[in-house]
């Protein structure tokens, strides 16, 4: 993954996992991006909105992608800089058809408890895409211009 | 084996029951299952619950801790009781409109408010 068409400022901090779900600390991967954009002095609500969008991916990709089996493997990268973060999410699923996902709010799903990652995710972030076959996400928040 | 240490602080006022959440943070999968579960347990146990979430020390919310909120909420309702939400930061209460889910669940800005509205 790289961070094309961003200009750097200072130096671009890079991570990247792959383990199997049981072994991820997901908290503290959230802590040590969250500290990542705090440091490049990201708005709180950048902070806020990336930090639910990586916890909504991750859980996808161990719930539905990998069926819960906490043995399956997930990967994370992700490039931050001064004007943007990217992130890729994947799992050892087969992929889904975005199609397919209900809206959770549809009137008929509100009291339906599951469903609203994916909803959540293209709401906070700048850009949320799936690689086909879907067993990867990419998701992007940009900062604005002051 | 220990038992785990719970994740709430509950309180009853009368015939209300209060409950406080000991982490910032409602992310992770097998604390959420655990907070389900508690207090769905003291959902349970009481003939019609009458039910006040205080979200004061709560700083994050993922879509699994709104599915639990969904799951308490259908099991009071099954019980002729009632649940309100309180003290909810305003970043976590835009999720709950982005969701949709503020039309399905009562929240007040003022704890005293969403006390006064359950007795």
């Amino acid at each position: 993954m790289n961070s094309q068409g961003s200009d750097l400022d200072g130096e671009a901090f890079a991570k990247e996992v792959d383990l199997p779900y049981c072994d991820l600390n997901v908290e503290a991967l959230q802590v040590e991006i969250a500290s990542e954009l705090s440091s490049r002095e990201y708005p709180r609500e950048g902070v806020f909105a990336v930090r639910l969008a990586i916890e909504e991916a991750l859980v996808n990709a161990y719930r539905h992608g990998n069926k819960k089996d906490s043995a399956k493997r997930v990967t994370f990268e992700c490039v931050i800089d001064g004007h943007a973060a990217l992130f890729e999410v994947g799992d050892e699923g087969r992929g889904f058809d975005l199609r397919s996902v209900p809206d959770p709010t549809d009137e008929a799903n509100l009291e339906v408890p599951s469903g609203r990652g994916l909803l959540l995710m293209r709401e906070y972030m700048t850009m949320v895409e799936f690689v086909p076959p879907g067993n990867r996400v990419r998701m992007s928040y940009r900062r604005l211009p002051e | 084996m220990a038992a785990q240490a719970s994740r709430l602080k509950v309180s009853q006022i009368g015939a209300v029951t209060q409950i406080e959440f000991v982490d910032r943070n409602i992310l992770d999968e097998s604390n959420i299952q655990q907070i389900s579960e508690e207090i769905c347990a003291l959902v349970d146990e009481t003939p019609t619950p009458l039910v006040l979430i205080r979200f004061g020390n709560v700083e994050h919310l993922s879509s699994a801790a709104l599915g639990a909120l969904i799951t308490i909420n259908n099991r009071i309702k099954g019980k002729d009781g009632k649940l309100r939400l309180t003290e909810i930061d305003a970043q976590i209460r835009e999720v709950f409109t982005i969701t949709k889910l503020d039309k399905i669940f009562l929240i007040f800005d003022d704890a005293d408010e969403a006390m006064a509205s359950l007795v």
